[in-house]
């Protein structure tokens, strides 16, 4: 964990602007780490669904993050033509050494494709962070997490987090998927853990997308004090789940959206 | 840094106007912005100058289109990795706006603010002679509001998070201070051609 976590925003003095303002960052990231490129050799790939997997780094000089925490990867061809992209971190803080992503495998895509029909152990590539301090969850309040497709990835972060440490702060997920079968990292939710699905669910369960009456049923149960949301995942759904929860009375400086693109 | 093994990268042609790092996005347009998109009507927006000025002003919608239009052809830039060329945004060039408050001569920095709360942080100089825009057109249309639409800031030749969507002022000051992504790690200036991406770049 970075000597940072505890810092609640280092938006303390300077120029407020005369509007609501949007939530500051959580922590103060790390400029040092930020800035400096390093290598990260590929230990083991774990496959999550048909489109998606889990790749885990050895990163021997990482100096840590918080849940919901994003790096940036860079990989290099032989002409020197050079790719680079952001990636939320999927494991928690603890895991000393190591970080994991989880990439989906997006159609004619030059870095996800590398990934899932290249890439072995023992390959090295470069990464650069923990980045932004504003999408970070240090554990310390109640958080309602809504994701969709790999969206669900630094949320997962967070609950591996809020289980590894036995926090007790209250915590609940709502992820959106196409299918159990595309539900990235299903048999780890517990019940802390709403999953919907868009086009085929199990016997029983309703297909749809996440709707007001699934943000209703999670605003009912909000802890004293409310809710800090974090949406994530495509600007489509971004934008959608959003409404949803400011229609639902979240207040909007509590809502933090991180979208891929 | 070394080759990555097995990695070509997809065919590509030589392009110079793609910044060191930069991808082509094609007719992509990836939204990148951390808070909800706000409703906001034309009628209630409203675009502030004001610090160190000799007069602060506040335009409408109205009185900023009776300002003479100005629009920027050319190319964008994301921190993320995509750029975006041949794109045209029309509004009123920046330059309109600062001559009308007349900035002090000790005003050195500018804290552009959204009707969000978002803030970023320019050299004042960046924002003059040409280079920056009140922009509310893209294409032949409105700007869409998840782009920063009615109106946003356009400093295109920074990366894009120093372009504030949904711009409600500029405050000019002495010294710099930094805003909501340069706060969580992001260069204080985002030249791409210099790939000022983190602070420390
Ligand atoms: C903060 C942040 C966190 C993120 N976290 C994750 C994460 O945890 N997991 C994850 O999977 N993704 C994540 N992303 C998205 C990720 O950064 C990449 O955008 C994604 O992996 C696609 O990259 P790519 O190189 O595989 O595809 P790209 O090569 O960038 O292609 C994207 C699309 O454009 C098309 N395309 C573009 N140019 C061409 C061309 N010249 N020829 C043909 N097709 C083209 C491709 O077919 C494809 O559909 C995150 C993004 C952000 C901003």
């Amino acid at each position: 964990m970075p000597a940072t976590s505890a810092m609640d925003s280092a938006q303390s003095a300077g120029f407020t602007p005369p509007t609501r303002f949007a939530v500051p960052g959580r922590i103060a990231v790390s400029n040092r780490a930020a800035a400096t490129w390093q290598r990260a050799t590929l230990t083991e790939v774990r496959r999550e669904t048909p489109h998606a997997a889990t790749f885990r780094f050895a990163v021997p000089d990482w100096e840590g993050h918080l849940p919901g925490q994003h790096l940036m990867l860079r990989l290099r061809a032989g002409d020197g033509y050079v790719a680079q992209r952001h990636y939320s971190i999927a494991s928690p803080p603890d895991d000393t050494g190591h970080i994991e992503l989880t990439l989906d495998h997006v159609d004619g895509g030059e870095v996800s494709g590398w990934f899932h029909t290249v890439a072995e152990p023992g390959d090295e590539v470069e990464v650069r962070g923990p980045l932004s301090g504003f999408f970070a969850w240090p554990g310390d309040r109640p958080a309602l997490l809504v994701g969709a497709g790999s969206g669900v990835v630094p949320l997962m972060s967070m609950v591996r987090h809020h289980r590894a440490r036995g926090l007790s702060v209250p915590l609940r997920l709502l992820v959106s998927a196409r299918s159990p079968e595309e539900l990235i990292y299903a048999s780890e939710y517990g019940a802390e853990t709403t999953p919907v699905f868009t086009r085929t669910a199990p016997e029983g369960v309703p297909v749809g997308r996440v709707s007001a009456a699934h943000v209703a049923a999670l605003q009912a149960d909000r802890p004293e004090g409310g809710w800090e949301a974090y949406v994530c995942g495509s600007n489509g759904f971004a934008e959608h789940a959003s409404r949803l929860l400011v229609d639902a009375g979240q207040p909007v400086d509590r809502i933090r959206i991180e979208r891929f693109g | 840094m070394n080759v990555t093994r097995g990695f070509t990268g997809r065919p590509r042609v030589r392009n110079d106007g793609l910044p060191p790092g930069q991808y082509d996005a094609g007719d992509d347009w990836p939204v990148l912005s951390a808070e909800v998109t706000p409703d906001l009507t034309p009628a209630e927006w409203t675009f502030t100058v004001d610090g160190l000025v000799a007069e602060p002003r506040t335009w409408t919608w109205d009185e900023a289109h009776a300002l003479p239009p100005s629009a920027y052809e050319g190319d964008i830039h994301c921190v993320t990795s995509w750029s975006k060329f041949g794109v045209r945004f029309g509004g009123v060039s920046l330059d309109a706006f600062l001559d009308a408050v007349r900035p002090a001569p000790e005003a050195t920095h500018v804290v552009a603010y959204s009707h969000t709360g978002y803030t970023t942080n320019l050299p004042l100089a960046d924002l003059t002679g040409g280079r920056a825009w009140i922009a509310w057109e893209y294409g032949d249309g409105p700007l869409p509001a998840e782009h920063g639409g009615p109106a946003r800031l356009l400093v295109p030749h920074l990366y894009f998070w120093k372009s504030a969507k949904w711009i409600a002022g500029l405050r000019l000051l002495d010294h710099d201070e930094p805003g909501f992504w340069e706060q969580n790690g992001y260069h204080h200036r985002g030249n791409p051609w210099e790939e000022q991406r983190y602070s420390g770049d």
